[in-house]
C-alpha cells in the first residue's frame, strides 16, 4: 500500500471540506488579459443600452454642470463684487444655485439608475456561472477541490461587486470632469492652463511609480500571509494533539517567526501604498498654490482677472477629487478584472458531455444491468477498470467487495455516468447507457453515498429533495419505512428542524437514515449503495441496516459493501481487485473457495461490527 | 465601550508613535488651513494693491508649506501604519496565545473557522480601525473646528449665515449614518446566503447530479441571489442619494458666500480675498464631514471585531493549573484510580456524561473500554490526561489526584492516539517524531515497525522523508491510525491511551499492532477505547459503558458468563456461526519489568 497521490481520483469529498468564512488577504492581483476580460465584463452591460445612454447623457451633463458654478462665480467676483456693483449679483448667485442644484439631482439620478443596471447585470454574471456550474463533469469538480473552488469563486464575485458598487460612473465622471475642466482653463485662460497641465505628468509619474514599488510589496505580504494562515489553521485544528504532545510553545515559536514576517510585509507594503495619498493631497495642494502665485503675478500684468483665479483655484480643487478616486479606483478595478478572467475561466470550461442526439428517453425499467469489456482510466497511463464483464439482475443485490483501490467506486462512477467508459458498454436492459438520455438514466437510479450530504433547509425539504414533487405525508412515510421518523420527531421541531452548518447537530447514523428515507422517497429501480466505512453504535446499526434492507427490495442493488452482513444478504458478490473481478459467487460458495475473497474475509471482516 | 479599552490596551506599547502621528496630524491640519489665508493675503494685498513682491513672497512661502505638509503626512502616515501593523501582530499574537492555552472544553465549543475569522478579518478590521484613526479619524474635526474658527475671525455676520447650514448638514449626516449600518447588515446577511447555496451546491455536486437536481438548485440560487441583488440595489442607491444630497449643502453654501458675502464687500466691509478664502474654508469644513460617513462602516465594524476578539481573549480555560502544583516523577509505576468520577460538560443542564464511575487500573494492565457512541469512552480516558476536569469524584495516578499535577510533567508520561489521527505538514519523520524531537532515525523506525506502519512508509517514493499534507490528506485512514499510533509509542510513555484508533485497520494487522506494542521494552497501563469486540478481547480487564455508567467489568470470560449487554454486542459481532477461540488475557505482575 502507497500513499494515494493527491487527486490521481475522486478522493474523498470529506477532505475537501474546508471551513468557511476565512478572508483571503486583500490582493493586488492582476489579470493577465485585462482588455478582453474588461470587455466581457461590459457585454453584460449590453442589454441595458437605453438606460446607459441615459446615464451616460446625466454623466455628461452633470459634469458640465460642475464647471459652471465655478465659473459663475468667478464672473460673480469680476463683474459684481469687484466692480462693486450690486444689482445682478443676486441673480447670478440664482445661476449658481440652480446649476448646482441640478448638478446634484442629475448625478442622485444617474447613480440611482447605474445602481440598478450594475447589479442586475452582476446578477445576470453570477447566474450564468452558477448554471455554467450545473453543467460541468464530475471531473471537473474532482480537480478544483470545492474548497478551494468556493474561497475562490466568494472572492472573485466580492471583486467584481466592490469594483462595480463603487460605482462605474465614479470612473467615467471623473475622467470626464478632469477633461472639462482642462478644457474650460484653456478657454479661460491658457497660461494658467498651461501651468496646470504641467502638473497632471507629475501626478501621474509618481502614481506609477509608488503602484510599482505596492504592488512588489503586497506580493510578498500575501506569501507571507498564505504562509502565517497555513500555520493558524493547521495549528488550531490540531490545538488538542499538540498540547498532548506537548509541543505548544514550539508552535508558538513558530508562529512568532511567521507573525513578525507579516508585520515587516505589512510595514513596507502599506507605507508604499499610502504614499499615494499625501503626495496627491500635496500636488494638489501645489496646484493650487501655483495657480495663486501665477495667477497673482499675471493679474499684476493685467492679464487675468482676480475673478479667473478664483475660478481656477476652485477647479483645481474639483480636479484632485476625481484624481484621488480614480487611485482608489485603480485598484479595485485590477482585482475586478482578473476576478472576471478567472469566473470566465469556468464559465468556458466545457460542459460534460452531452447527451447522443439520438438519446432516447428511458421508459419502465425491470433493471437488468450489464457491464461488458469495459475499460476505464482517469489518467491516461493508469487504467483503473480493466475489461469488466458482468451481469446484475433485476431485483437482485449485488455486493461490491475488494481492498482500497480496487475501482469499486469507479465502477459506479460509470453507472452513473458521471464519467465514460473508454471502451466496452454498460447496458441497462439491454440499452447502452450511452444511448439514454442522462437526466432519465439518473432519475432511475437512486444513490446513498457515505458521507450523507444534507442541506441547510429543514429536515422535511432534505427528504423531499428525493422526489421534490412528493407531499408532506409521503415524506413523513417514507422517514416512518427508513427508521428516521422516531428520532426526526425528537429534534427540537421535528421535520421543520432547520439542519443548519453541515448538520452539526445530527450524528452519523442519524445523518444516513436520512438519506436511506431520500432514496426510498426517490423510489428508484436501481439502487447504488456506498456503505459508510464509519463506525456507529451497534443499535443506530442494527436500525440502519434493517431500513437499508427494506430499501433495497425489489430493486436492481449495487452495494459496496463495508458489512459482513451485507455481504452476506447479498444475491451475487463480485470480488475486485486492481480493476477486474477476480471471483463472483455467494459468500458461502466464495468462502468454500478459499481464494481471494476467503483471504479478504478473514482479515477484513471477521470479527467486524455487522 | 468595552472593546474599545480592550483595543486601547494594546495601543498602549504604542503610545509614543501614536501621539506623534496625531501631532503631526494636528500640525498638518494647521498648514492646510493656512494655505487659504495666504490665497487671500495674495489677492488682498498682492493683487489689490498691485505689490508684486508679496505675490512672490507669498507664493514661495506657499510652496515651502505645501513641500513640508507632504514630509508631515508621510511621517503620520508611517506612524500610523507602525502602529496599525504593531497593533494588529500583537492583538494575532495574544489571541493565537490564548487559543493554545484553552483547554478541550473550551476549544469543543469552538469551530477552527470561526477562530480563523477572529484570527484574520477580525484583525484586518482592528487594524484598518486604528489605522484610519491615525490617520484621517481625528482630521476631520479638526479641520472642521479650524476652519470655522477661521471663518468666524475672517466675518463673524457671514460665518452665522452658514451656522444653519452646517448643523443641517450634521443632522443629515447623522442621519445617513444611522440608516446606513443595518442597511449592510442586511446586504451582508444575503451574501452568506447566496454563499451557503454556493457552497452546498460546489460540496454536494454528486448528489446533485445523481438526483438530476440541477433545475432546482437553478432555483435555489435565483432566490438567493435575487434577494442579495435587490438589498445590493437599495443600499447603491441609499449611497447615490446620500452624496449628492450632502454636496449640495456644501454648494448651497458658496452661493450665500458669492451672494451675502459679495454684498458686504459692495458696502466695503469684506475683501474679495477674503470671499475667495471663505469658499475655501467651506470647502475644507464640509468634506471632511462626508468623509466621516464613510468612516463610520470603518468605526462600525472594527469596534464589532474588536468585541469579537475580546470573547476570545476574555475565555477562562476550563483546566487551570494548581497553586502549588506538582512535578510528576518519571518513573510513575502507572496504577490510574478513577474514584467515584461524574461528569458533565460545562453549561449543559443536561444529563450528565459520567456518573459514579469507580475503576482500578493497576500498573501494566491493558483495559480496554466498549460501548455504544455517547456513552462516554472518550470523555472517560480523557480525564486522565486531565484535558478535562472531573466535576464530581477524583483521578488519581500513583495515588496523586491529577488536579495537583503539573500538566507538563503529567503529559509527559502519556501517550496519546487521538481519534481522529490528525497528522501536521511535514514530512513522516516529522510527524512520527513529534512527540520527541531529539529523537533518532533508530527508534522512529522501531515506532513505526510496532506500529506496523514501517512497510508502507519504505514504500513511499522518499521514505521517511515523504511529505505529509496539512490533516495527512495524503495518507488513507488506516496509514494515519498507524502514524500516530507510532508518533504516541516513541517516547515510551507509562500510561498509552488508544481511542478507537485502529477501526480504519484491519483485524490482522491491529492484532500485530498490539503484540507489538506489548512486546516493546518497559511497561505500560494501556487504555484502549473500541468499537469492535475482536479489539478489547486480550485486554486483562473490559470496562462496559453504558449511558455514562459501568454497566459491567471483567475479562472477555467473566463479562460472557455474567454481562448480558456484553453477550448481545458479542453476538452481533461475532456470533458468525464458526467459532473464535477467545485469546486468555495476558496478565502481568504489577511494576515488573520484563
Amino acid at each position: 500500500m502507497t500513499a494515494r497521490p493527491p487527486s490521481s481520483g475522486p478522493a474523498d469529498l470529506r477532505s475537501r471540506m474546508h471551513p468557511r468564512g476565512v478572508m483571503r488577504p486583500a490582493v493586488i492581483e492582476k489579470a493577465r488579459h485585462p482588455r478582453s476580460a474588461l470587455a466581457r465584463l461590459t457585454g453584460y452591460l449590453r442589454p441595458f443600452r437605453p438606460a446607459l445612454t441615459l446615464v451616460f447623457a446625466l454623466v455628461v451633463a452633470y459634469t458640465l454642470l460642475g464647471l459652471v458654478g465655478p465659473y459663475l462665480m468667478g464672473v460673480a467676483i469680476d463683474r459684481f463684487i469687484g466692480a462693486r456693483q450690486a444689482a445682478g449679483l443676486a441673480g447670478i448667485a440664482a445661476w449658481m444655485l440652480a446649476a448646482y442644484l441640478l448638478h446634484n439631482l442629475f448625478q442622485a439620478v444617474a447613480s440611482w439608475v447605474m445602481a440598478d443596471i450594475s447589479q442586475r447585470a452582476l446578477k445576470r454574471l453570477r447566474s450564468d456561472l452558477f448554471e455554467h456550474l450545473q453543467t460541468l463533469s464530475l471531473s471537473f469538480f474532482d480537480r478544483n477541490p470545492a474548497g478551494e473552488l468556493m474561497s475562490r469563486l466568494t472572492n472573485d464575485i466580492d471583486a467584481i461587486n466592490a469594483a462595480v458598487s463603487q460605482n462605474v460612473i465614479a470612473l467615467v465622471a471623473s475622467v470626464l470632469s478632469m477633461a472639462g475642466i482642462v478644457v474650460a482653463m484653456f478657454v479661460l485662460d491658457q497660461w494658467l492652463a498651461l501651468a496646470s497641465v504641467v502638473v497632471l505628468p507629475i501626478m501621474f509619474g509618481f502614481a506609477e511609480f509608488v503602484a510599482r514599488y505596492t504592488r512588489k510589496g503586497f506580493r510578498r505580504l500575501q506569501k507571507d500571509l498564505g504562509e502565517l494562515n497555513a500555520l493558524m489553521e493547521e495549528s488550531i485544528g490540531g490545538a488538542k494533539v499538540i498540547r498532548a504532545f506537548r509541543r505548544t510553545d514550539a508552535v508558538l515559536a513558530e508562529f512568532r517567526r511567521h507573525n513578525q514576517a507579516v508585520y515587516h510585509a505589512g510595514l513596507y507594503a502599506n507605507t508604499y501604498a499610502l504614499l499615494l495619498m499625501p503626495l496627491t493631497n500635496v500636488l494638489g495642494n501645489f496646484f493650487v498654490i501655483v495657480l495663486a502665485g501665477l495667477g497673482g503675478w499675471l493679474a499684476l500684468q493685467g492679464l487675468v482677472s482676480v475673478g479667473i483665479i478664483a475660478t481656477f483655484i476652485n477647479y483645481a480643487q474639483n480636479f484632485i477629487h476625481p484624481l484621488r478616486q480614480l487611485a482608489n479606483l485603480y485598484n479595485a478595478i485590477q482585482a475586478a478584472l482578473a476576478g472576471a478572467e478567472r469566473v470566465f475561466e469556468i464559465i468556458d470550461t466545457a460542459p460534460e458531455i452531452q447527451d447522443a442526439p439520438e438519446a432516447r428517453p428511458l421508459e419502465t425499467v425491470q433493471g437488468e444491468v450489464r457491464f461488458e469489456h469495459v475499460h476505464f482510466s482517469y489518467l491516461p497511463e493508469s487504467p483503473v477498470i480493466r475489461d469488466m464483464s458482468f451481469v446484475a439482475e433485476a431485483g437482485h443485490i449485488l455486493a461490491l467487495v475488494g481492498p482500497t483501490g480496487a475501482g469499486k467506486t469507479t465502477l459506479i462512477n460509470l453507472l452513473t455516468r458521471f464519467y465514460e467508459v473508454d471502451s466496452g458498454r454498460i447496458t441497462v436492459d439491454g440499452t447502452d447507457i450511452r444511448e439514454i438520455r442522462k437526466a432519465d438514466l439518473r432519475r432511475r437510479l437512486g444513490l446513498v453515498l457515505q458521507e450523507t450530504f444534507l442541506f441547510s433547509d429543514s429536515v422535511l425539504e432534505n427528504i423531499r429533495y428525493g422526489r421534490l414533487e412528493a407531499t408532506d405525508e409521503e415524506v413523513v412515510q417514507a422517514a416512518r419505512m427508513a427508521d428516521a421518523d422516531h428520532f426526526i420527531r425528537q429534534l427540537p421541531e421535528g421535520y421543520q428542524t432547520s439542519l443548519a452548518e453541515r448538520a452539526s447537530n445530527l450524528s452519523q447514523g442519524q445523518r444516513q437514515l436520512l438519506a436511506i428515507a431520500r432514496a426510498i422517497l426517490a423510489d428508484p429501480a436501481i439502487l447504488v449503495l456506498d456503505e459508510a466505512t464509519s463506525s456507529v453504535d451497534t443499535r443506530t446499526e442494527a436500525r440502519i441496516q434493517k431500513a437499508l434492507l427494506r430499501l433495497m427490495r425489489g430493486r436492481t442493488s449495487f452495494v459496496i459493501a463495508h458489512r459482513l452482513s451485507t455481504i452476506r444478504d447479498a444475491d451475487h458478490v463480485l470480488v475486485m481487485d486492481e480493476g477486474q473481478v477476480v471471483e463472483e459467487g455467494t459468500h458461502q460458495q466464495l468462502l468454500e473457495r478459499k481464494g481471494f475473497y476467503h483471504r479478504l474475509y478473514v482479515s477484513q471482516f471477521k470479527g467486524q461490527a455487522i | 465601550m468595552r472593546p474599545l479599552r480592550k483595543l486601547l490596551a494594546f495601543v498602549g506599547p504604542y503610545r509614543r508613535r501614536a501621539v506623534l502621528a496625531l501631532v503631526l496630524l494636528a500640525s498638518l491640519v494647521v498648514l492646510d488651513l493656512a494655505i487659504p489665508r495666504l490665497i487671500q493675503r495674495i489677492i488682498d494685498q498682492g493683487i489689490n494693491a498691485q505689490d508684486q513682491q508679496v505675490v512672490v513672497r507669498t507664493g514661495l512661502l506657499m510652496l515651502g508649506i505645501s513641500v513640508l505638509s507632504a514630509v508631515i503626512a508621510i511621517g503620520n502616515n508611517i506612524f500610523s501604519i507602525q502602529v496599525g501593523e504593531g497593533v494588529a501582530r500583537d492583538v494575532r499574537r495574544a489571541t493565537f496565545d490564548k487559543i493554545h492555552m484553552l483547554s478541550h472544553g473550551n476549544l469543543d465549543r469552538r469551530q477552527t473557522g470561526e477562530l480563523m475569522v477572529r484570527l484574520t478579518s477580525d484583525i484586518n478590521a482592528v487594524k484598518h480601525l486604528t489605522q484610519i484613526t491615525l490617520r484621517i479619524g481625528t482630521r476631520a474635526p479638526l479641520l472642521m473646528i479650524g476652519s470655522l474658527i477661521l471663518m468666524i475671525r475672517t466675518s463673524r455676520d457671514l460665518a452665522l449665515t452658514m451656522l444653519p447650514l452646517l448643523l443641517i448638514t450634521s443632522a443629515l449626516i447623522v442621519f445617513f449614518v444611522l440608516k446606513m449600518e443595518p442597511l449592510f447588515r442586511g446586504v451582508q446577511k444575503r451574501l452568506d446566503r447566496l454563499n451557503t447555496v454556493l457552497q452546498e451546491n460546489i460540496a454536494g455536486v454528486r448528489l446533485v447530479k445523481a438526483f438530476v437536481r440541477a433545475d432546482f438548485e437553478a432555483r435555489r440560487f435565483e432566490s438567493a441571489n435575487e434577494a442579495f441583488t435587490a438589498g445590493s440595489v437599495t443600499v447603491m442607491r441609499f449611497m447615490s442619494a446620500m452624496g449628492p444630497s450632502l454636496t449640495v449643502f456644501v454648494n448651497l453654501g458658496m452661493v450665500l458666500v458669492i451672494w451675502q458675502g459679495g454684498l458686504q464687500a459692495i458696502r466695503g466691509s469684506l475683501t474679495v480675498g477674503q470671499i475667495v478664502a471663505f469658499t475655501n474654508y467651506l470647502l475644507t469644513t464640509m468634506t471632511p464631514l462626508i468623509m466621516l460617513t464613510m468612516l463610520s462602516n470603518t468605526w462600525a465594524s472594527g469596534l464589532a471585531s474588536a468585541g469579537r476578539i475580546d470573547d476570545v481573549l476574555s475565555t477562562e480555560p476550563e483546566v487551570v493549573e494548581a497553586a502549588e502544583a506538582i512535578d510528576l516523577p518519571g518513573g510513575i509505576q502507572g496504577r490510574i484510580v478513577f474514584k467515584e468520577v461524574g461528569f458533565h460538560y460545562q453549561g449543559g443542564s443536561a444529563e450528565p456524561v459520567l456518573e459514579g464511575i469507580n475503576l482500578v487500573i493497576e500498573p501494566g494492565e491493558t483495559v480496554a473500554i466498549l460501548g455504544a457512541t455517547g456513552s462516554g469512552k472518550s470523555t472517560l480516558i480523557n480525564l486522565v490526561p486531565r484535558f478535562y476536569d472531573v466535576t464530581a469524584g477524583q483521578v488519581l495516578i500513583d495515588g496523586i489526584d491529577v488536579r495537583r499535577i503539573w500538566q507538563q510533567s503529567l503529559l509527559a508520561q502519556i501517550g496519546i492516539v487521538p481519534q481522529d489521527s490528525l497528522l501536521f505538514s511535514g514530512t513522516v519523520r516529522d510527524n512520527i517524531r513529534y512527540g520527541d524531537p531529539l529523537a533518532d532515525d533508530e527508534a522512529v523506525q522501531a515506532a513505526a515497525r510496532a506500529a506496523q506502519a514501517d512497510g508502507f512508509i519504505q514504500e513511499l517514493p522518499l521514505g521517511y522523508d515523504a511529505p505529509v499534507e496539512p490533516r495527512g490528506t495524503n495518507f488513507s485512514g488506516g496509514q494515519k491510525q498507524r502514524l500516530a499510533i507510532a508518533r504516541a509509542i516513541l517516547p515510551r510513555p507509562r500510561i498509552l491511551i488508544l481511542d478507537d484508533s485502529t477501526s480504519s485497520v484491519d483485524v490482522e494487522t491491529e492484532t500485530r499492532i498490539q503484540d507489538a506494542i506489548e512486546a516493546l521494552p518497559g511497561t505500560r497501563t494501556s487504555l484502549i477505547v473500541a468499537q469492535r469486540i475482536s479489539t478489547v478481547l486480550k485486554a486483562d480487564k473490559i470496562v462496559v459503558l453504558e449511558r455514562g455508567r459501568i454497566a459491567a467489568q471483567g475479562t472477555h470470560r467473566e463479562l460472557m458468563e455474567t454481562s448480558p449487554i456484553y453477550r448481545e454486542i458479542y453476538d452481533s459481532q461475532l456470533g458468525d456461526g464458526g467459532p473464535l477461540e477467545p485469546a486468555v488475557p495476558r496478565r502481568r505482575a504489577p511494576g515488573r519489568a520484563p
